[in-house]
């Protein structure tokens, strides 16, 4: 049995952290996800970790210092939020097409301009296509289980690909909640001893990183890569099952809360799925067969399976903490229309923006959501495709 | 050579062979050629140690031809050459002329 704490979601990924050890962390601070990296360095100087910590003068560096530990061999790690990620950008498609298995929580927050440092997931949406794995949590313990995870599941011999971890900036990373954490002999075991791959200093067998790939090989990689990606879902769902085994607590490729037999159903990321839920159980208790469909693996996204587990219902709001400005509609949206569009019996579906900049997202405006779509079941009419909600008119 | 296909290159694009850039023909990229003339060198080798691409090649002590097979035709060792008496001992040529 592990340990039953109240702890905030940062203080959750940090220990999380601690107890996998990596060989080395390169990181540089960002509002929100300071915190995780100030109390992993104090578990370096006070020898709670072998990791080698280094702190450098950006995130541009950050991810430049992750890259060549992870080349040299290390198990490695890193945190950074909004500006911080973009900063990142270009290193981010470093880390995934030299396949350097780094693990990074991303504590979600809106970027610039204008400046705002609270929960919004423009982040992460912006690095949804750099070739990383992103797994997304709803809470404290979520963030926990998925940062331990994705070591295994980015370390994996048929993946090796880098890895995000996305929590919401403060509603999550800062807010205190009851959380389990298992024993540190269990999360050594389960992460096990890191397994190099052509590692740079293996004086033994010298290698090179970071050749030019011209016009005759490119493509062949990038066609490698793809490959990697539809391979993600297995790996992700074989380490839930060993998860499950010493932590009890089950994960899939996205989580279905009374979705089964449902006919209405929303489907949303993170802190504010957990508000839906509760709204969901008060339509079910006036008999209005409502469900939820929150995605965990978002990046390779299981298309398949959530177009399987969304085409019998009648009518579906997806709810983006992110606008993607691309003249169309919110980033979860357009891949929940592509997962649904093979079905010729599909739900009708529209989008709403909600909560960016950390805006609230209240039980109010699920109501409202879930109204609109016992509507749009009855008359299977959509009354606007996008539409933002909470924002003043 | 037979190029591989996406399912044999090596993950990330890392290079697992020692010495495989001899495999890289650069010179194919030059579009000026450096000549050597000889009657002007006063063998300091200057050129052996300003080229970036080892394309000047050395034997028993004394500067030997140009290696164009990686000579990228940057100038840099027409550049450097001090020649003999005002006269460079390397000049640059547009390629096919
Ligand atoms: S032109 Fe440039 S590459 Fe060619 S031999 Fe001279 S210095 Fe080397
Ligand atoms: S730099 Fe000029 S003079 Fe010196 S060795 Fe080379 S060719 Fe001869």
């Amino acid at each position: 049995m592990g340990k039953i704490v109240a702890a905030t979601g940062n203080e959750a990924v940090a220990e999380a952290l601690r107890q996998v050890n990596p060989d080395v962390s390169s990181a540089y601070p960002i509002t929100p996800a300071t915190d995780i990296m100030q109390r992993f360095t104090s578990f370096v100087s006070n020898g709670k970790v072998k990791t080698e910590m280094i702190l450098v003068e950006s995130e541009h560096s950050a991810m430049s210092g992750c890259i060549g530990a992870s080349a040299a061999g290390g198990r490695v790690m890193t945190a950074t939020s909004s500006q911080g990620l973009a900063l990142m950008w270009e290193e981010l498609f470093i880390a995934s097409g030299t396949r350097l298995p780094i693990v990074m929580a991303l504590v979600n927050r809106a970027l610039s301009a204008p400046l705002n440092i609270h929960g919004d997931h423009s982040d992460g949406m912006g690095a949804r296509d750099c070739g990383w794995i992103q797994l997304w949590s709803e809470n404290a313990q979520e963030a926990y289980d998925n940062t331990i995870q994705a070591f295994h599941i980015a370390e994996h011999m048929d993946i090796r690909l880098p890895a995000m971890v996305c929590l919401d900036g403060f509603i999550i990373s800062h807010s205190i909640e009851r959380i389990e954490y298992l024993e540190d002999d269990k999360i050594k075991n389960f992460v096990g001893e890191y397994k190099q791959l052509n590692p740079l200093l293996d004086l033994e067998h010298p290698v090179s990183y970071g050749p030019l790939i011209l016009t005759d090989y490119y493509m062949e990689y990038r066609k490698a890569h793809d490959e990697v990606m539809s391979k993600v879902s297995k790996v992700v769902l074989d380490v839930a099952k060993d998860f499950e085994k010493i932590s009890g607590r089950k994960y899939g490729l996205f989580e279905t809360y009374r979705l089964d037999d449902a006919e209405i159903g929303l489907v949303i990321l993170n802190s504010a799925a957990g508000t839906s839920k509760d709204v969901i159980d008060e339509f079910r208790s006036r008999g209005i067969k409502a469900g939820l469909l929150k995605p965990r693996l978002y990046r390779p996204f299981p298309y398949k399976e959530i177009g399987e587990a969304l085409k019998g219902l009648k009518a579906v709001c997806v709810l983006d903490r992110a606008d993607a400005f691309g003249g169309s509609y919110g980033p979860l949206f357009i891949d929940i229309a592509s997962s649904l569009y093979p079905y010729k019996e599909r739900p009708v579906l529209f989008n709403k923006i909600y909560g960016l900049g950390g805006r609230d997202y209240m039980p109010a405006h699920a109501e409202q959501v879930l109204s609109e779509l016992v509507e749009a079941a009855k008359t299977g009419k959509v009354k606007q495709i996008k539409e933002y909600i909470g924002v003043r008119e | 050579m037979k190029l591989k296909n996406w399912k044999e290159v090596v993950p990330g694009a890392v290079v697992t062979e020692a010495g495989s850039a001899l495999k890289f023909k650069t010179g194919s990229w030059r579009s000026s050629k450096p000549r050597w003339k000889e009657e002007n060198c006063i063998q300091c080798l200057f050129c052996w140690i300003y080229c970036p691409d080892m394309a000047v090649k050395v034997k028993d002590g004394k500067r030997a031809e140009f290696d164009y097979d990686y000579c990228k035709g940057c100038g840099i060792c027409a550049l450097e050459c001090p020649g003999k008496k005002g006269q460079k001992a390397i000049v640059m040529e547009e390629e096919g002329k």
